[in-house]
């Protein structure tokens, strides 16, 4: 079953290779992309001319198009990751909805979070997205009414709650818009960061995560939204 | 010096073939042809390396017997029982239409009654041997020129034994008086057999078979394999009936069980070389002398008695109706003599109804149409079929002669590759579609498809098709050894050709899988989960989870098979693992109705009606 285009969830189980830093793209319809097919093709550039065991790119839309995510594939692929990285665009304000069912599957109780949950605990995790809209219309006098900043904190919490540390993401607006130069320039800081990870200039100022404990009679966070 | 004897014919005939049928199909001339060209070049009139040609051709029809056996093997019951109009109906009007028209046409050239019944008869017969050869060669078994030939292969071979019984009658002697008496008796005794086999097949066969194949023997099954023929068609022999026949109902009685396919490739050599040897026979029983002597005669007898076989059996063709670009062959295939009119023609000469060498000019007017039949069809092949797919749609064609380069080459547009091809379609990809079943592409031609007529284990048709550009090519073909043909030949021609494939079951999946196919679909998983959904969804699961599971079944089922691969051959430990990771995947879903209820249970919500556990 070596066939290289993904098309099963049964052969995730066979790609994956244990890699400090873990891509996790998540883009549903790739074909419109302008910004994370860049990026994508970017990641793998690296990857391919990185050493074994440095980088790993998963392209969870590739790997699950029927939403059968391999829990214990993926869990690997986290537990053996320094930096995670979650490449996106920001849909509705949010993540696409098959990298949300990767949190859903694949960050468990009593693995990521709650008793016992500490596979996660001292890794980074960076955020790379981009919106369709321009930055200034993430304003409360424009159409986004928010500033960007305001749709971060569900993100930022995922990972505190895992003890994760949230680096500043890197973030593109108005991909809609933006021109082939700055698409171009983009993805060059973004290989570039990728390759000089974890020698980051602002890694000093970011705080270490406090683990957020969570009592063992609580109700699990991703259970309270489906029994109500 | 008997086993002098023995071995020196073996050499002479092994030798013949395999000189003669390479050359023959490297001449395109098919390997009938070769074997019949050996045949005349050893027989008494080419190189006298065997002269007594009847008695190599009484062993040798026992090839005759192991290809009905084959055919029946193919056909299960309710098939042959619905193919009992045809049988009956056009087998009949077949052999009698032309057996009257021959001997109306003998009488009216003015020959004697009796001479031109038995001619009639004799000649009226089809050679099964070279007509399901080329059906088989031709994959054309299953569409309806194919299904109508066997129909009257069948009925004729039924009909020879009251024709053998006519011919002495003929001859106006006392015998046939003291024949009449016997008749009757003969009858039962013919009823009694056929109920033996039909019981004996039903109740007996398969216990039996099964015996011997635990006994883990395997040239065992093949003697068992070869007894269970013999034995049919030498019972059928005791009583006077045709051996083919008793061996066709041994095939169809075994259609159904799951020894078929370990028959079929125990007996396929088998009949193989026994055929090779009967065409050799046939070719060296023509009688050169007879040939030679009226050469005038003879030619204007073959062409007389083929034209008028010819033209009945075209409108046959036309009521049946039999798709016109089948018609040609199936008209060269059932026009051509029989090896059963040696068996008339000399039993007739022996009764005294013709003269010895009217009866030799009779045979070798058979023999000689058997010898033209390839040579017809591959005249067809290259005149007569293009014509025809020409002359009513000059603008399309059924056959494929233009290179094609599209991107996706379906090969197979039943059921399976019709949905293939239409996604395609409908998302603007325009295949390659080759089927071989006419009378299908004459209906989706219909419907607008453009869907070409042709056998894709052709390598020069795939190499039109545009197999080397392709970048996939779908094998939704539905036999399962043309599908592994196909795979074979793509894979040795076309390595860079990315193949998807259907398989009808997990051992077609395996074949395919071993010859290096990576993306096969079986072709009922998908559908029947859909139904195992539709059922846990009936019984109180929610819709979503009933999926969940299904996809996840889905993924262990598949993973499994490939984990299974190496041991596909050792059926015990192919159970032992199958029962394995069956246990598994309960384990898994129980562990996880389990880890649902206590989590429930942890957090109190354990009275509200559950979700994520249903009760089972």
């Amino acid at each position: 079953m070596a066939s290289p285009e993904p098309t099963a969830a049964d052969d995730a189980s066979a790609t994956v290779a244990p890699a400090d830093i873990l891509v996790i793209v998540a883009h549903p319809e790739l074909e419109h992309s302008r910004a994370n097919r860049r990026l994508l093709d970017a990641a793998r550039a690296l990857q391919a001319e990185s050493e074994p065991g440095r980088l790993a790119v998963r392209d969870l839309y590739a790997l699950y198009p029927d939403y059968l995510i391999d829990v214990g594939v993926e869990q690997a692929a986290l537990a053996a990751a320094r930096l995670v990285v979650w490449q996106q665009p920001i849909h509705w304000y949010g993540m696409p909805p098959l990298l949300k069912l990767w949190l859903d599957d694949v960050l468990a109780f009593g693995w990521a979070y709650g008793p016992g949950g500490t596979a996660l605990r001292g890794k980074d995790l960076w955020l790379v997205a981009s919106t369709g809209g321009p930055e200034d219309s993430y304003r409360p006098d424009s159409y986004n009414r928010y500033f960007f900043d305001a749709f971060m904190p569900p993100y930022e919490q995922t990972a505190a709650l895992c003890g994760m540390r949230f680096l500043p993401p890197l973030l593109l607006h108005g991909a809609h818009k933006a021109n082939e130069y700055d698409l171009a320039s983009h993805a060059r800081t973004y290989a570039q960061r990728l390759a000089d990870y974890p020698a980051w200039p602002e890694l000093e100022l970011v705080e270490d995560c406090v683990a957020c404990e969570v009592p063992p009679n609580a109700r699990p966070a991703d259970r309270v939204k489906e029994a109500a | 010096m008997e086993h002098g004897a023995w071995i020196n014919g073996s050499l002479v005939y092994l030798a013949a073939a395999v000189l003669a049928v390479p050359i023959a199909r490297f001449l395109r001339l098919g390997s009938i042809i070769g074997y019949l060209g050996a045949g005349i070049l050893i027989g008494p009139w080419g190189l006298k390396l065997v002269t007594r040609p009847e008695e190599i051709l009484q062993i040798a029809e026992f090839g005759v017997v192991l290809m009905l056996f084959l055919v029946g093997l193919e056909l299960e019951p309710q098939r042959l029982w619905a193919l009992r109009k045809p049988l009956f109906g056009w087998g009949s009007f077949q052999l009698f239409g032309s057996a009257l028209l021959l001997a109306l046409g003998a009488l009216a050239i003015g020959i004697d009654w009796r001479l031109a019944v038995v001619a009639g008869l004799g000649l009226a017969m089809s050679s099964t041997a070279i007509g399901l050869g080329v059906l088989g060669e031709r994959n054309l078994m299953a569409t309806t020129s194919g299904e109508t030939i066997l129909s009257v292969s069948l009925l004729q071979d039924i009909a020879t034994i009251p024709i053998l019984a006519l011919v002495p009658f003929l001859a106006l002697s006392a015998g046939a008086e003291g024949g009449d008496g016997g008749g009757w008796l003969g009858a039962a005794k013919a009823i009694g057999t056929i109920a033996v086999i039909i019981l004996g097949g039903r109740l007996l066969l398969r216990p039996a078979l099964r015996w011997i194949a635990n006994s883990n023997t395997p040239e065992i099954f093949t003697a068992a394999s070869l007894l269970l023929v013999v034995a049919t068609a030498s019972l059928m022999n005791l009583v006077g009936l045709s051996m083919a026949l008793g061996a066709f109902l041994a095939g169809v009685l075994l259609a159904e069980s799951e020894y078929r396919r370990e028959l079929e490739t125990d007996i396929e050599p088998f009949k193989g070389l026994f055929l090779g040897l009967f065409f050799i026979a046939v070719g060296m029983s023509i009688d050169f002398a007879v040939v030679l002597a009226q050469p005038l005669l003879l030619t204007a007898a073959v062409v007389g008695f083929l034209v008028v076989k010819a033209a009945l059996l075209w409108g046959m063709a036309r009521l049946v109706p039999i798709p016109k670009l089948e018609r040609p062959v199936f008209v060269i295939l059932l026009a051509q003599g029989s090896e059963f009119g040696f068996v008339v023609f000399q039993l007739a000469a022996a009764a005294g109804v013709v003269a010895v060498p009217v009866s030799s000019f009779l045979i070798a007017a058979v023999a000689i149409s058997m010898l033209l039949t390839p040579l017809l069809l591959v005249a067809a092949d290259r005149w007569w079929i293009p014509l025809l797919s020409g002359s009513k749609r000059a603008t399309q064609g059924l056959e494929l002669n233009q290179p094609q380069n599209n991107p996706v080459v379906i090969a197979g547009f039943g059921r399976y590759g019709q949905i293939v091809g239409r996604m395609l379609f409908a998302n603007g990809i325009t295949p390659t579609v080759l089927d071989h079943d006419a009378e299908a592409i004459e209906a989706l031609r219909k419907f607008g498809w453009r869907v070409y007529y042709g056998d894709a284990t052709r390598l020069d048709l795939m190499r039109t098709a545009g197999a080397d550009k392709a970048r996939v090519i779908v094998l939704a073909i539905d036999d399962i050894e043309q599908s592994v043909d196909c795979a074979r030949m793509l894979r040795e021609n076309f390595p860079d050709a990315t193949i998807v494939a259907r398989a009808r079951n997990v051992q077609h999946y395996y074949e395919l899988y071993e010859l290096g196919v990576t993306m096969i679909e079986r072709e009922t998983l998908d559908s029947a989960l859909m139904s195992a959904r539709s059922t846990l969804e009936l019984l109180g699961w929610q819709p979503h989870q009933a999926r969940n599971l299904a996809l996840r079944f889905r993924r262990h089922n598949v993973a499994q098979l490939a984990a299974l691969a190496p041991h596909r051959k050792d059926e015990a430990r192919l159970i032992a693992a199958a029962k394995q990771g069956r246990q598994q995947l309960e384990e898994l879903f129980a562990i996880e109705r389990q880890q649902a209820t206590e989590r429930q249970a942890r957090t109190g919500w354990s009275d509200v009606p559950s979700e994520a556990a249903p009760k089972p």
